[in-house]
């Protein structure tokens, strides 16, 4: 499979017409659409960024079953990942779900009040457990993992191998809103706005399955690299 | 819903190395009308396995000798693949009652046509009820709209046994279902199903 990964030299552009979805990615690594023909590489060294944390990310938001080899994790720090992880959960919280929640506000004033009331009370909920989880992450996860890399061992008995656990429920909560979008919430006039929504759930959900795939396939086994040379 | 309507056709499989077996169960079963539709007959088991994804047949009728039993393997597990189907034995000698347990029921060589029949009808439905205790259908039956609301309200699964007087076990089942059906898996989820079918009202959870 190896031949079919992206390289430095290849064009930015193309990484993007390969795989639309890296619109997400871009700007949390800080990279502005609107460079022209630029390499990846050259991009790259402009932003200051590690080009193989780049490129792994967007292999991993690419190929199903791509998966780094343990020696790509040593070429860039810990805190390169966090950092692109925390500008992800920046994302998150203060662009995508308050464009969502827009549109939802918009398919509820298109609904009979009650039903309106029914689905904004669900997304408070879910966007609730969202900041919920990001949070417990921003604050005990990339801390710990923060420590670590700088030598220092936690003494508060946390190791990544519990990080594993946490993702289900809010990917139920947003599955759980597609079906009652699409099966439960009677027909309207105008669908114009629920479908609208449905098609950034369903980005959005392939978004963040691809960031719980990067924090397993990427910073799993980092955060264990480092677990172990503590030992 | 077809509530085991005796026209619902079911897709048969017959796996016998007699092809005077094969072809008098074939006959028999096209003498039955529509109930048993024979898609298939094979000499042997794996030229059965490779056609079976295609066939997906509701019935298997295989004659248990063409099986190798000095490997021990089960029966049922060569064919876990298809939970849904039902096997049946076509016995003409004596074949280890531990055997037969095996499979979903036994017809005889012997029996008569109509018992045949019935005999194939009784392990189908039999076994209809095991695997699908809700039906086949993709709406939620009155009990489990029933266990949906409680969930809904908020009760655990102790509390909806209790009211309901069946056991826990039984909630459990009722609720996998529910959320197949659904496609739904969180408590508020469902909440939001049973407020939007008008199953409960606000009032009632908050």
């Amino acid at each position: 499979m190896k031949h079919l990964l992206f390289t430095p030299r290849m064009k930015m552009a193309d990484l993007i017409h390969a795989n639309y979805r890296l619109l997400f990615v871009l700007p949390r690594f800080g990279i502005s659409l609107g460079f022209g023909d630029k390499s990846i590489g050259e991009i790259c060294r402009i932003c200051g960024i590690s080009e193989t944390l780049f490129l792994l990310v967007c292999h991993v938001y690419t190929f199903d079953d791509f998966l780094p080899e343990p020696g790509e994790l040593h070429t860039f720090t810990a805190d390169d990942l966090t950092g692109y992880l925390h500008r992800s959960h920046e994302d998150y919280i203060g662009q995508q779900m308050p464009e969502i929640r827009r549109q939802v506000l918009a398919l509820s004033g298109c609904c009979e009040a009650k039903n309106g009331r029914i689905l904004e009370r669900f997304f408070a909920d879910y966007s609730r457990e969202v900041v919920n989880h990001f949070d417990y992450e921003e604050t005990v996860v990339f801390p710990y993992i923060h420590n670590l890399s700088a030598g220092r061992r936690s003494d508060e008995g946390y190791s990544i191998g519990q990080f594993e656990e946490n993702h289900s429920n809010i990917e139920e909560k947003l599955g759980d809103l597609k079906n009652i979008l699409i099966k439960y919430l009677p027909g309207l006039p105008s669908e114009g706005p629920r479908r609208t929504l449905l098609l950034d759930l369903f980005l959005l959900e392939d978004d963040l399955n691809k960031h719980s795939l990067i924090e397993d396939r990427i910073l799993v086994p980092l955060v264990e690299q480092l677990e172990e040379r503590m030992r | 819903m077809m509530n085991g309507s005796p026209k619902k056709t079911r897709k048969t499989v017959i796996v016998s190395p007699s092809p005077i077996v094969a072809e008098g169960l074939k006959s028999l079963l096209a003498g039955s009308g529509s109930e048993f539709a024979v898609c298939g007959t094979f000499d042997e088991p794996e030229g059965f396995f490779e056609r079976a994804p295609l066939l997906r047949p509701d019935l298997i009728l295989i004659d248990p000798v063409v099986f190798d039993f000095q490997r021990r393997k089960s029966v049922r597990s060569y064919f876990d693949s298809y939970p849904q189907a039902t096997l049946v034995a076509v016995v003409y000698g004596f074949i280890e009652p531990e055997t037969l347990k095996q499979f979903h029921g036994s017809v005889l060589i012997y029996d008569d046509g109509h018992k045949i029949i019935r005999k194939l009808r009784q392990a189908v439905d039999e076994r209809g009820a095991e695997t699908e205790p809700a039906g086949e259908g993709y709406e939620l039956t009155d009990r489990e709209r029933e266990i949906l609301v409680s969930v809904a309200k908020g009760m655990t699964n102790k509390e909806i046994a209790d009211v309901h007087h069946i056991s826990v076990h039984t909630v459990i089942s009722h609720r996998k279902n529910i959320t197949r059906k659904t496609g739904i898996k969180t408590v508020s989820g469902l909440t939001v199903y049973a407020l939007l079918n008008n199953l409960i009202d606000y009032s009632e959870i908050e």
